[in-house]
């Protein structure tokens, strides 16, 4: 496709437009298998090396529904502040597609497991409490490699290859209710929403939500209305969204393109478009004739699902500490204000802080040092904060150091380096190296007279009372020690000679 | 209600029935006959009645989480019309999903 | 092996090979080659197979008898053989539901119901012809040709678990499995004048059972007595976990209740909506005799209307083909079976239609469409929707009916066997084949077939239809015990020693003429 696609730019768009927003996600469940039969859900695997009767849709074969999903789906529902239903069934969605194996998806379509539920975001100081429509609980499909064509996709390719072992891995799709008055932040909103989604779905420990592995999947619903216009415009659908930032660029693409459509008296189709990472472009899917009529009715080899209160008050109780909630507890118990949070969150340094707290450190001390020299230690190498070779312990130590006056903060900086650089742990590197804080006076002792001997100006002017002049003395010590002397003791040092 | 020629051609693409119109026509009719008879259900009051569900009604049949083997390889692959690097190789699909 | 020992071991009822098995008197590799004899020398006519494994069986006899000698304990059914409805999958040989579209194609798993019968020691003979994913009441809708009545070949032996019947009728095997959705085990054994049971729905397995639809199919025997088909009964029943819709529930006791065979002070009530016009006057005299014979048994009568019985046929062809153009979707040409039009020019839809097109049947299609229609956005609240709550109705009609009687009758079906080509082009005609017995498989209660007799006009066989509440299968072998006996002692021995043709017992061409009106001429 590569028709140039008129934008009106963003702020124009928003002088102009409101937008409205929504998302549906789908979750591939950790569970160990399949939702429906025994195969491991793998990723990875050779391809229909994880496959049976049942998820391969032969004839003659039967689902048989798996109590782990249904738990997760219920606690994922929880999490989300929704209704559990009492009482509730699969239903089938029929259509025809090659990575389909019974050309029909066991999901749930009037009678959802969770419904009407909320979750709060923030963006920046703006807090928007996002509806949750429902959480319901269905089945993958396989995956199809496209052969012959140019660029892998299904456009102008020559056949198809369908691996089926994804097919039946239980998949949870979590659907916000639209989302006005986000104006301008539409964008941000959406991110930030699927941004605390996935937090909360990997505290649950209800999937490892890797956005490019697929195991978090987003379609992006935009529609757009002149201001006050008092109704809610068409909206469009975009597939393909794979990242978080891609979250970001959709929204916004599709509000500039959206913007230009009705500006030049056009209409927006209610259409599936698919979002391209290279260009943060949106383009059509194969328009339809028709909107799919998938006949849903109720799936007649599965029985209903009906929680009783008693299993979904348990598994209320044994949710874990959801992130708002911890981020909270966090925030007061380390006396932060929201801009120090937020940093802490950017920087994608909660939980190391958190562990690095844990293993003794003090909050001020753990960020100070993940926020700062180790931060920029990341940066320097392109690497991810969590994926420096230093754990949260060996922090704790080195903060520990530092306290006890063995270290200084250049020590400290050195060693961390060194831990970095894989020479061992902190007590290790300090030993081998020597790098520890010289405070015992009688080396000290040297230093300093050597120090008042090399400079006999300054001497003489702390001799008169000018104590400020100590610390070119202490910075003299400091370098003859190489940075290893207790610069307080030094300073005590040169006082007492000196007076 | 009559259903019409063209009904069933839709109803057919539908369903991924390449129908030959001779095939159309006769349908058409036939189904027009079945479908009066079975457009009855509708003389029956049934306001608050609830769609049947199973004879013997049971709640909640579930499987643990623990693996069963899954099918030999070759065994999945040995039916297939066409097979190609381990995978099931179909015709060109045109939809996008 | 002489034709008169042959002839001798397919005359045995399946109890009766079972015991001399056990006992030692015969072998079961014995037995087997008796019935592929049997077999070799008419199936060519009646055409109950669609495959005949005769190495495997052999061997599977074989192995029954090396257990025998090893002392093991056998089964109540073990060297016992038997002729499985080519809808169940096989491993060890094709299974094609009747269909082009699974012509060849070899399952690699079995049938829950196939490894018990293994289990158990019977004898897997081969696969039985039936209507293509069992829609049709004749057989005629195979995509291999009708199979026919061993009582006159001219005539269709019911369906869609026509082979089966055929083949225990003719005595290719004692036993055979079917299934029935809105009556495809009892109309065939009706027809065929043999027994033929619907247990309680989700009484036995579905697990590898190809689906028509979902919340009807039930597995269920046929044999040539009441008692051969309560063993087969128990030793296919009970839970399967691979099957959500299984009963979790003791099997009902039919063995025990095939022996007991007294019906004194049980309640039993005439569905007063089936009968009447439209049912052949021979098959209603019978049915009213056979009433009468139960009266004088102890039982007591009593009429019992079912209004919403009335309802049961439009009901049933609304949920069925809803049901069956979603479970035959997945006959798609990707992963099995067959592929039509793959030249690589064609899409992968267009594949899809090509071949759906080329490898079902007419009534397999127009079922596909009519069941898309009854779910169509639009239509599922008149149509699907409104159905199953017809359905519910039906259930209430049989809650307050076992509140007054203990088992339901009616005939089995309006007609005794039609001629082959007679409906064929018709489907509302063939539809009406399944007046008596759809309500049952709405209901998923359990209901069966057994012989009453033969019609006046043509001598052809006609079936009592007892009905029971759901898991009340007992009750239905109680009766049809009964009836039996009461009837062989009227007749002198079985109904099919009436038959002509490839339906009397081998050995004996000509019917004994005692009795009831004797058997068709040809």
């Amino acid at each position: 496709m590569t028709r140039a696609v008129t934008l009106v730019s963003y702020d124009e768009a928003l002088a102009r437009y409101e937008p409205v927003i929504g998302l549906e996600t789908h979750v591939e469940l950790g569970t160990v298998t399949k939702m429906f039969c025994g195969c491991p859900t793998v990723f990875g695997a050779q391809p229909n090396s994880a496959v049976c009767p049942v998820c391969l849709g032969l004839p003659g074969s039967l689902p048989v529904a798996s109590r782990a999903a249904i738990e997760y789906t219920i606690r994922i529902g929880l999490a989300l502040n929704c209704s559990i239903a009492s009482w509730c069934r699969f239903a089938r969605k029929n259509y025809f597609y090659p990575d389909m194996p019974k050309d029909f998806q066991i999901s749930q379509y009037d009678e959802p497991l969770c419904t009407d539920g909320w979750l709060d975001i923030a963006v920046g100081e703006q807090r928007v409490r996002i509806g949750i429509e429902r959480v319901h609980l269905e089945e993958d499909t396989g995956k199809s490699l496209h052969v012959g064509g140019a660029t892998g996709r299904i456009h102008g390719a020559d056949y198809s290859l369908v691996d089926y072992n994804r097919a039946g891995i239980p998949l949870v799709e979590v659907v916000t209710k639209p989302i006005p008055g986000t104006g301008a932040l539409a964008p941000e909103v959406a991110r930030a929403y699927v941004t605390e989604l996935r937090e909360l779905l990997r505290a649950l420990s209800v999937s490892d939500v890797r956005m490019e592995e697929g195991s978090l999947r987003c379609d992006v619903n935009t529609s757009i209305a002149p201001a006050g216009a008092g109704s809610w415009g068409t909206r469009t659908e975009t597939k393909n969204v794979n990242s978080l930032r891609s979250v970001e660029r959709a929204v916004r693409f599709e509000i500039q393109r959206q913007a230009a459509v009705l500006d030049a008296g056009g209409k927006i189709m209610q259409e599936t478009r698919h979002f391209h990472e290279d260009t943060g472009t949106t383009t059509a899917g194969r328009s339809k004739e028709e909107a799919q009529d998938y006949r849903y009715f109720p799936e007649p080899d599965l029985v209903p699902v009906a929680p009783s209160p008693q299993w979904v008050a348990q598994l209320r109780a044994d949710l874990p500490e959801l992130p708002a909630a911890r981020r909270g507890r966090l925030q007061a118990d380390w006396g932060l204000s929201d801009l120090d949070m937020t940093a802490l969150r950017n920087a994608d340094a909660l939980d190391l802080v958190e562990q690095t707290v844990a293993a003794g450190a003090s909050a001020a001390d753990a960020r100070k040092w993940w926020l700062g020299e180790l931060a920029r230690r990341a940066n320097e190498t392109g690497t991810e904060l969590a994926a420096l070779p230093v754990t949260p312990a060996q922090v704790a130590r080195v903060t520990e150091l530092v306290t006890s006056g063995t270290l200084n903060d250049k020590l400290a900086r050195q060693v961390l380096d060194l831990i970095v650089a894989g020479e061992g742990e902190p007590d290790e590197i300090v030993a081998a190296r020597g790098l520890a804080v010289v405070s015992d006076d009688s080396a000290l002792t040297a230093a300093v007279d050597a120090a008042i001997t090399g400079h006999p100006e300054i001497a003489a002017k702390i001799r008169e009372g000018k104590t400020t002049a100590a610390g070119a003395l202490v910075g003299a010590v400091m370098k003859a020690t190489r940075g290893q002397a207790d610069a307080t003791r030094a300073r005590e040092l040169i006082l007492q000679r000196l007076s | 209600m009559p259903i019409t020629r063209d009904e069933v051609a839709h109803l057919a693409r539908l369903s991924r029935l390449a129908l030959s119109e001779a095939e159309l026509d006769h349908f058409a009719g036939q189904l027009d006959v079945i479908l009066t008879a079975v457009a009855r259900v509708q003389e029956v009051a049934a306001d608050g009645i609830p769609p049947m569900t199973h004879a013997v009604p049971v709640v909640n049949v579930f499987r643990d989480d623990v693996v069963v083997p899954s099918l030999p390889r070759e065994v999945v692959l040995s039916q297939a019309p066409a097979a190609e690097q381990g995978r099931f190789r179909v015709p060109r699909i045109l939809a996008e999903d | 092996m002489s034709t008169a020992r042959s002839t001798e071991l397919t005359g045995l009822t399946a109890a009766q090979v079972a015991a001399a098995v056990a006992a030692g008197e015969v072998s079961a590799v014995e037995v087997t080659a008796a019935h592929l004899d049997r077999i070799a020398a008419v199936d060519s006519q009646v055409r109950a197979f669609l495959h005949v494994a005769a190495d495997e069986a052999l061997a599977a006899a074989r192995a029954v008898d090396d257990r025998r000698a090893a002392g093991e304990p056998l089964g109540p059914l073990a060297g016992v053989p038997l002729a499985l409805k080519d809808v169940f999958t096989t491993t060890d040989m094709p299974t094609t539901a009747g269909s082009r579209i699974l012509e060849g194609w070899r399952p690699p798993y079995d049938a829950t119901i196939t490894r018990r019968l293994r289990r158990a020691g019977v004898v897997l003979l081969g696969k039985t012809n039936m209507d293509e994913f069992a829609m049709g009441s004749s057989t005629e809708n195979s995509a291999f040709g009708p199979s026919h009545n061993p009582w006159d070949l001219a005539r269709v032996p019911g369906g869609s678990s026509g082979g089966s019947a055929a083949a225990v009728t003719a005595c290719e095997a004692p036993l055979a499995m079917g299934t029935d959705t809105g009556g495809s085990i009892r109309q065939p054994a009706a027809v065929c004048g043999i027994v033929g049971v619907k247990p309680t729905y989700g009484g036995s397995s579905r697990y590898g059972l190809i689906a028509f639809a979902s919340s009807l199919d039930t597995p269920g025997p046929l044999a040539r007595n009441v008692l051969d088909a309560a063993l087969l009964h128990e030793a296919i029943s009970g839970h399967d976990p691979r099957d959500s819709t299984s009963v979790d529930a003791p099997v009902p006791p039919v063995v025990a209740a095939a022996r007991q065979a007294d019906v004194a002070g049980l309640r039993v009530g005439v569905v007063t909506e089936l009968g009447g016009e439209g049912y052949q006057p021979g098959v209603l005299a019978r049915f009213g005799e056979a009433v009468e014979l139960l009266e004088s048994l102890g039982a007591k009568i009593v009429e019992v209307s079912c209004p919403h019985f009335t309802y049961a046929l439009p009901a049933y062809y609304l949920i069925a083909p809803s049901e069956c153009s979603s479970n035959l979707a997945r006959f798609d040409a990707m992963r099995y079976g067959l592929r039509v039009g793959d030249d690589g020019s064609l899409s992968a839809d267009e594949v899809m239609s090509l071949t759906r097109a080329a490898g079902f049947g007419p009534e397999v299609k127009r079922r596909i469409i009519l069941g898309t229609y009854a779910l169509s956005s639009g239509y599922y609240d008149a149509y699907y929707g409104k159905a199953q709550q017809v359905r519910t109705l039906i259930c209430r009609d049989f809650d307050a009916a076992f509140e007054q009687v203990d088992v339901l009758v009616s005939p089995t079906t309006p007609t005794t066997a039609f001629a082959i080509g007679e409906r064929a082009d018709d489907p509302m005609a063939m539809y009406l084949a399944d007046l008596c017995t759809i309500p049952s498989d709405l209901a998923g209660n359990a209901a069966l077939s057994v012989p009453c007799g033969l019609a006046p006009e043509d001598g052809l066989p006609v079936g009592l239809q007892v009905m029971a509440p759901a898991l009340g299968d007992d009750r239905l072998y109680r009766v049809a015990a009964a009836v039996e006996a009461a009837l062989e002692r009227r007749w002198g021995g079985p109904l099919l020693g009436q038959a002509k043709g490839l339906a009397a017992p081998p050995g004996r061409g000509e019917a004994s003429g005692t009795g009831e009106a004797g058997g068709i001429g040809r």
